[in-house]
């Protein structure tokens, strides 16, 4: 087994953050790679289900990333991420899983150096923080695919 | 002709789902017509060897109420699923975990060390705890094995229906069983029974406005206007994010819905669908005034999943973080 490389899923909302993540690149800025981008519209669209779903599918770590407070292209999308991240944190504890497995972040779409230290730093983090335990079984529990009502 | 043969049983749960079944009154009788009881524990002296005996698939319809628990239990879940041509998880226990399920939330030996040593009414010798198995002079006995988790029925077997509800309602029940004693063609095996397509709020009767939340409140500290959304006044109701089917009933008797019927459909985990919707309706932008409100949330965990602790994605507590 060779050393522990975390694996993190990062939601970059469209207009900024997944453009500060863009720049990053073409500034060609060293970053961690470990940060598996997945480009959404607005943080808050961000499903609390969504971030589960990474958790259960084996992400070490979660970076939701939207723009500035006052700065959303949708007016309050961050804001309804902020409240959503805050209140799923209480549950990730609940479960046993270390809060900061779960990180919100706020990236404008000129910061990409904010970006390619967010990526780096989160990394080091959750790499301090282990692997990521499973529970003994995660499967897809109801197995109910197709669902009509008699 | 031989008649139809039924199988009710309990695994984890409270005998809820039992009583239940009776409350479908004097439909009961059809039943008992229709149908030949050839296994339930809690109505009628059946042994487990009798099960054994019948022949595979020779139960035509096993009702399987509570979830898994023990080692007995998942050995009664694999011995009547090999009987049985339809096996329906019966109640939220056996679909979704439910209220034993909350047991996820600490650990197995948690549980044992609190109600072997640590509860204030219990008098034990320190470490002495029941073991799987023990030599006494007559003999070896064995008692079922304490899991370190609660489980689904689903988590354990193949299962073919779930009819969700703690308990299912009468009415949804009695025309779940009407469904089967007529011989009509049932949905495609893995759908649910008896409940409805849509969220708890689409039968509940009272006034909804645009939420805006600046505080929680809990169900004794203030006086719920009658017709009014709970959620509106600031009571935690599971409605948005709960199946329909039940009839909004706690809901009538102006208690906020609980989730008993589990997530609605195309939603895989009850919990964090509430954290979004609870999430949206808080009217605040300043983290700390954020923090504040939700802090009013006593268990958010315990209740947003209350029923559904087992079936969640991330199934029970972890060790290690």
């Amino acid at each position: 087994m060779g050393e522990f490389e975390p694996r993190i899923v990062g939601f970059l909302c469209n207009w900024c953050a997944y453009s500060g993540a863009d720049l990053a690149g073409v500034s060609r800025l060293k970053s961690a790679p470990n940060l598996r981008i997945v480009r959404i519209m607005c943080s808050g669209r961000v499903d609390a289900e969504l971030i589960l779903k990474a958790f259960q599918l084996g992400a070490d770590g979660v970076l939701v990333a939207g723009c500035h407070p006052g700065d959303c292209h949708y007016q309050e999308g961050n804001f309804k991420a902020l409240r959503r991240v805050l209140l799923l944190k209480r549950i990730l504890r609940d479960f046993g899983i270390d809060e900061r497995r779960l990180r919100l972040e706020w990236i404008s779409a000129s910061e990409g150096e904010k970006f390619a230290r967010v990526s780096s730093e989160f990394t080091e983090e959750v790499r301090k923080l282990g692997p990521m335990t499973l529970a003994t079984f995660l499967v897809e529990a109801r197995g109910c695919e197709q669902e009509v009502a008699v | 002709m031989s008649k139809p043969k039924l199988a009710l049983y309990w695994a984890a749960s409270c005998g809820g789902c039992e009583i239940a079944v009776l409350d479908v009154e004097e439909k009961i009788l059809d039943v008992a017509a229709f149908f030949d009881l050839v296994f339930w524990p809690c109505a009628m002296d059946f042994k487990y060897k009798d099960v054994e005996a019948m022949p595979d698939g020779g139960i035509d319809l096993c009702l399987f109420n509570g979830a898994i628990r023990t080692s007995e239990n998942e050995s009664m879940a694999r011995l009547l699923r090999r009987k049985s041509k339809l096996l329906v998880a019966f109640g939220s226990c056996a679909s979704d975990g439910c209220i034993p399920g909350l047991a996820n939330l600490t650990s197995r030996e948690a549980i044992l060390q609190w109600v072997y040593h640590g509860s204030p009414s219990t008098v034990g010798a320190e470490g002495v705890r029941p073991q799987t198995r023990v030599n006494v002079p007559e003999g070896e006995l064995e008692i079922p094995e304490f899991y370190e988790s609660v489980k689904t029925l689903a988590q354990v077997v193949n299962v073919d229906y779930f009819i969700p509800g703690c308990p299912p309602q009468p009415p949804q029940i009695a025309a779940v069983l009407a469904v089967i004693m007529e011989g009509k063609p049932l949905p495609p095996p893995g759908s649910m029974l008896g409940a409805g397509e849509k969220s708890c709020c689409d039968e509940c009767g009272r006034v909804r406005h645009e939420k805006r939340l600046k505080r929680f409140h809990r169900p004794w500290e203030i006086e719920a206007k009658p017709d009014e959304c709970l959620l509106d006044q600031g009571i935690v109701c599971m409605g948005p994010a709960t199946r329909s089917g039940c009839g909004a009933l706690c809901v009538k008797a102006n208690m906020p819905c609980r989730g008993c019927y589990g997530p609605p459909p195309r939603v895989a985990d009850q919990g964090s669908k509430m954290v979004s919707a609870l999430a949206s309706v808080i009217d605040s932008q300043d983290p700390g005034e954020i923090q504040w409100i939700l802090d009013q949330i006593p268990d958010p965990a315990g209740t947003f999943y209350r029923f559904t602790v087992p079936a969640s994605m991330l199934h029970s507590k972890r060790n290690g973080g």
